[in-house]
């Protein structure tokens, strides 16, 4: 119990206590590697909810005798980042809610959650918008496809683009969605500013059947390969080389982007796979993900039998406390055991856009480095 | 090239140019040559630098020339980009062999045997490096070198007038300066234009990306990459007017100094070059070859870095490198 919690469970159990120790914290209560999660109210019982793979998901809060302040402290090592929700049950009814008492909220597609943030972990500061940054811009572009018909793109140009240069392109999964969560085009602007990152024409590509269409699907890649890429090239000056070419995307996404590469090898020079939902089997070809994930575990079963060389550049990360780190685990000695040059982080998070938003900065500066190195003004 | 009277290598300028007290102190007069072709598109902002100088200058312009060069020269440009590309592919392959010999230089670092044995390998480890450095200088030299035979500059126009332009600048001017900036793009425009070859006895003044370049060996380093970590490495050679030095830059943002092993490392990979980090306030006189005087810190082959480094001579207390004379 942590000594706040213990002050309060054996001090006066007046509102007026409980009052100055609302006042007195702020919460999810944070010291060394201890994490107290407080909510304030009434309730047959609170939950925590979280998504932390190897922790039970749901937690109970325990109530202090006399008070209305329920609180459950977890462990946390040093940099974790968890985003949770808590359930309060009233009337036998559960309601999850995001945590009152926490100002950090992460979005993604599905709402918000509450973020906990354990010691030692900072939100990094070239995620947020530098006013003294150049910024680029993002035009929405149509193409039609023969494959899909028509479907819009986001294009990111970055500041002082100039049509005499020629650019590297990334191509992103999930794009729009970078975007939004994860502050992709805010990231891009400030490390180009400050040199970490080429300059480079980006993709935004969304796909309204993700689940299929980034499964190993051969039209994806097809569509990605033979019509999007040539088509941006005809727009705007973006390299041939491969070194030039960079494939990314998260969970699904990362999927489809060793999947392009593996269907179109000397294509992609670089690829950056964040949480990859590499299901495999040892035997057998069913996998505990559901059919969503069927062939997606023939293609990585495929390769891991015969690992070939898909790209120059592999950059992999994953949280540890999501359960596709075995997946991702597994896959790198696969990666590296064909000569690629392949870089592997994990961090103390989960398979969240903030995350993937965190891990920007590490890959794309060994992939698609800017001239930081060369620059000695 | 005949080797300039006075040369002098200053640190970072910042907010707080130092480089007009040197102007001063040498007594250059102006107009002074300028070239800040580092900055690239921003060469041209160059109002407060000139400033700076507190004497009158002209900008050698040699990033627009350079431009200039490449709409109008298409074949020339066809050739300059792919000999270009084929450097930073080799630094590429270059870079991936020190990755290479970092990582068994690490895991013999922690074999279980005798300490001697281990200090022996470690050498050996850093004569690999330097191995891999000398081959990478000579191979971007015969790069340059080969395509040096195939275009000669007086039959390509319009290079061959702006390197005309230049050289009747600068016999206009008392001296040279040459800012910081993108090190390689200085490099290579310095080459394009031929201006050392025109400097004749002049002063030069010359910072960072300025400084490094007029090296024999212009060396990449950052100790704090975005991605984690790196090791040095060798860009290509310089123009040696300044033989037997390694100039580091913006050494506090970019280089641990209290990092014992990798400095010494390093200062064994560079000898019996004198490695020197030079931060803002920072300054090298170089008179006839010679150091003159001195303000900088020294990485030493011991681990140190010496902060009050003040241009005493550089020795060597072991015989540990193949080739090293001490």
């Amino acid at each position: 119990m942590t000594p706040q919690i213990a002050a309060l469970v054996n001090g006066p159990k007046t509102r007026e206590a409980v009052d100055a120790f609302m006042a007195a914290n702020t919460f999810p209560i944070v010291s060394g590697s201890s994490c107290t999660f407080v909510w304030r109210g009434d309730a047959e019982a609170v939950h925590l909810k979280h998504w932390v793979f190897g922790l039970p998901s749901s937690q109970q809060l325990q109530r202090v005798e006399g008070t209305d302040v329920w609180h459950l402290t977890l462990q946390l090592p040093e940099g974790s980042r968890v985003e949770y929700k808590l359930e309060i049950v009233r009337n036998g009814h559960g309601e999850w809610i995001q945590d009152p008492l926490n100002q950090y909220r992460a979005r993604d597609p599905f709402g918000a959650n509450s973020v906990a943030h354990s010691t030692g972990y900072a939100v990094p500061s070239w995620v947020h918008p530098d006013p003294t940054a150049a910024k680029g811009h993002v035009d929405e572009i149509w193409i039609d496809s023969n494959t899909f018909g028509r479907r819009g793109f986001g294009l990111y140009i970055p500041a002082r683009f100039r049509r005499s240069r020629t650019y590297p392109v990334l191509v992103v999964h999930d794009g729009h969605d970078y975007m939004r969560y994860a502050s992709l085009t805010t990231i891009l602007d400030n490390l180009i500013d400050r040199l970490e990152i080429a300059d480079a024409i980006v993709v935004l590509t969304s796909s309204p059947d993700r689940l299929k269409e980034y499964a190993d699907d051969e039209r994806h890649a097809k569509f990605l390969t033979e019509e999007l890429v040539p088509y941006v090239q005809r727009l705007l000056p973006i390299s041939d080389a491969p070194q030039n070419r960079c494939l990314m995307g998260a969970s699904f996404g990362a999927v489809a982007s060793l999947s392009t590469a593996y269907r179109y090898p000397g294509v992609y020079g670089r690829l950056l796979l964040q949480s990859g939902s590499f299901a495999f089997t040892d035997i057998g070809d069913r996998n505990p993900r559901g059919p969503r994930f069927d062939p997606i575990v023939a293609m990585i079963n495929r390769y891991r039998a015969e690992p070939t060389v898909v790209s120059e550049k592999v950059f992999v990360s994953v949280g540890m406390y999501e359960s596709l780190i075995y997946e991702n685990r597994s896959l790198v000695p696969v990666l590296m055991s064909t000569g690629m040059d392949v870089r592997y982080v994990e961090a103390r998070d989960g398979h969240n856009w903030e995350n993937w938003r965190d891990r920007l900065r590490d890959g794309l500066s060994w992939l698609l480095p800017g001239p930081f190195l060369h620059v000695y003004e | 090239v005949p080797a300039p009277r006075t040369i002098a290598l200053l640190g970072p300028q910042g907010a707080t140019p130092d480089v007009g007290a040197v102007v001063r102190e040498l007594g250059i007069k102006g107009p002074i040559a300028l070239v800040s072709a580092g900055y690239q598109e921003r060469e041209s902002d160059d109002a407060e630098l000139v400033a700076a100088l507190g004497v009158p200058a002209v900008n050698l312009t040699l990033h627009a020339r350079g431009k200039h060069v490449f709409k109008h020269a298409p074949e020339f440009t066809a050739a300059y980009q792919a000999r270009q590309q084929r450097l930073r592919h080799m630094q590429g392959f270059y870079r991936t062999r020190l990755d290479g010999t970092e990582d068994a230089a690490r895991k013999i670092s922690l074999r279980y045997v005798e300490p001697e044995l281990l200090e022996q390998e470690e050498k050996v480890s850093v004569d690999q490096f330097r191995h891999m450095d000398n081959d990478h200088v000579e191979r971007c030299q015969a790069v340059r070198a080969a395509f040096d035979r195939a275009w000669s500059p007086d039959n390509i126009e319009p290079l061959a007038k702006h390197r005309r332009e230049v050289r009747e600048l600068m016999a206009t001017t008392d001296a040279l300066v040459i800012s910081g900036g993108h090190v390689a793009s200085l490099l290579n425009r310095l080459q394009l234009f031929d201006v050392l070859g025109n400097v004749g006895a002049k002063p030069i003044i010359a910072w960072s990306a300025g400084a490094m370049v007029l090296t024999d060996r212009v060396v990449l380093f950052h100790d704090y990459p975005p991605y984690g970590s790196d090791i040095a490495q060798v860009l290509d050679a310089g123009f040696g007017l300044v033989p037997g030095f390694v100039v580091l830059p913006d050494a506090r943002r970019r280089i641990n100094l209290d990092a014992q092993a990798g400095i010494q490392r390093f200062a064994r990979r560079m000898a019996p070059a004198t490695c020197v980090a030079m931060d803002h306030g920072a300054r090298l006189i170089f008179e006839d070859g010679a150091v003159r005087s001195a303000r900088a810190t020294r990485l030493t082959t011991t681990g140190e870095a010496e902060r009050d480094w003040a241009g005493e001579p550089t020795r060597f207390s072991t015989p540990y490198l193949h080739g090293i004379h001490v």
